[in-house]
């Protein structure tokens, strides 16, 4: 049995070398290289992220067509509203007229801050995993985000953050957010691959 | 909690709870009771009011909301539009029961303002919200086309 002092210090002595040890490593290794290349085939490391996109409280405000969604069936928004040209509504059917920067405990109508539909070049209905992946990181598309750019939207934009915390019987996205940014984190430090086309 | 606005050109200040409805505050505070309660939760308009000149639904907007803003109801409603709308109505006996018809006009006004000469689908994306349990939405219809061939284009 080591003595007791000794017994106590010893984790930290090997949690130490192993430190020392991993900086004297490279940063990526041949096995660590391949197992991203896969990853970049398979485009494992968007699949998690593209789950979260598709989840009604994502997707309903990110439609291909002028018609927002509602509900976690994603029907079309009722009272035939629609886009309009900057997002936010036709005349009289604005987003705001309704959604304000909160959800309405009265009468349950859902809101957050900015409250808008994303722009029809974000519209990801109907995308499979590559195109909904390629399209997120179109600058072009996405309003000139670059990869940390859209990882920063997506971990602290409040009308994002409201998908988690819905209220009301909305279904809160099922992954808690902190995981989402991890894997968010982890596809943007892979070099943000998309999964191959097929 | 005291709270100013501009209420149909007049500077007012209430004391309610923040998160009181601006319907309440309209109807139940400054005894406007033009505006109309429906359903309380955004789906028939019949509470429709300007905020900024936009129109919006007062039970969804909070009195927190409306401070230093503008907001205008069916009883002061004014201008070229506003008249426009109110000869049509007339003229076409849009109403009838009523009840919905101040959010009718509200709308009407919010669209005419900014599109003065709506086509059908125009109408339809505007007004769509605001509904007329009497179904009174053909007159509605050809009221705002009758507005608008006064209104310059
Ligand atoms: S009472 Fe406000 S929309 Fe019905
Ligand atoms: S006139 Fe009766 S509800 Fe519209």
């Amino acid at each position: 049995m080591v003595p007791h002092p000794i017994r106590a210090v010893l984790p930290f002595a090997i949690a130490g070398i192993a430190v020392a040890l991993a900086a004297m490593l490279p940063v990526t290794t041949p096995a660590t290289v391949a197992k991203a290349e896969t990853a970049v085939v398979a485009g494992d490391l968007f699949k998690p992220i593209a789950d979260v996109l598709r989840h009604p409280r994502c997707m309903n405000c990110h439609p291909r067509d002028d018609r927002p969604r509602q509900g976690d069936d994603r029907h079309p928004h009722l009272q035939n509203i629609v886009r309009g040209e900057d997002n936010l509504g036709f005349t009289n059917a604005r987003c705001t007229a309704c959604h304000r920067d909160e959800n309405n405990k009265f009468s349950g109508v859902p809101g957050a801050p900015n409250w808008h539909l994303a722009p029809a070049s974000m519209g990801w209905q109907g995308l499979n995993d590559s195109e909904l992946c390629t399209t997120l990181k179109d600058q072009d598309k996405n309003g000139g985000k670059d990869v940390a750019a859209l990882v920063k939207h997506m971990e602290d934009d409040k009308l994002v953050l409201w998908g988690w915390a819905p209220g009301g019987d909305r279904l809160p996205v099922s992954k808690p957010h902190a995981a989402f940014v991890t894997e968010l984190k982890a596809w943007a430090a892979g070099g943000a691959p998309c999964p191959t086309a097929n | 909690m005291p709270t100013t606005f501009t209420l149909n050109g007049k500077k007012t200040t209430i004391d309610a709870d923040p998160e009181t409805p601006l319907l309440w505050v309209i109807r139940d505070d400054l005894k406007l009771t033009g505006t109309k309660f429906g359903c309380g939760a955004a789906l028939c308009g019949a509470c429709t009011v300007h905020l900024d000149g936009e129109a919006v639904r007062s039970c969804q907007i909070q009195a927190r909301d409306v401070e230093g803003r503008d907001v205008t109801t069916i009883e002061g409603v004014t201008g070229n539009v506003a008249a426009a709308v109110r000869a049509a109505w007339i003229k076409l006996d849009v109403a009838q029961c009523g009840y919905c018809q101040s959010g009718q006009v509200m709308a009407a006004v919010g669209l005419l303002s900014q599109i003065s000469k709506p086509t059908d689908q125009d109408i339809d994306k505007a007004m769509d919200g605001n509904i007329c349990r009497c179904s009174t939405y053909h007159r509605i219809r050809a009221a705002i086309h009758e507005a608008s061939t006064t209104l310059p284009g």
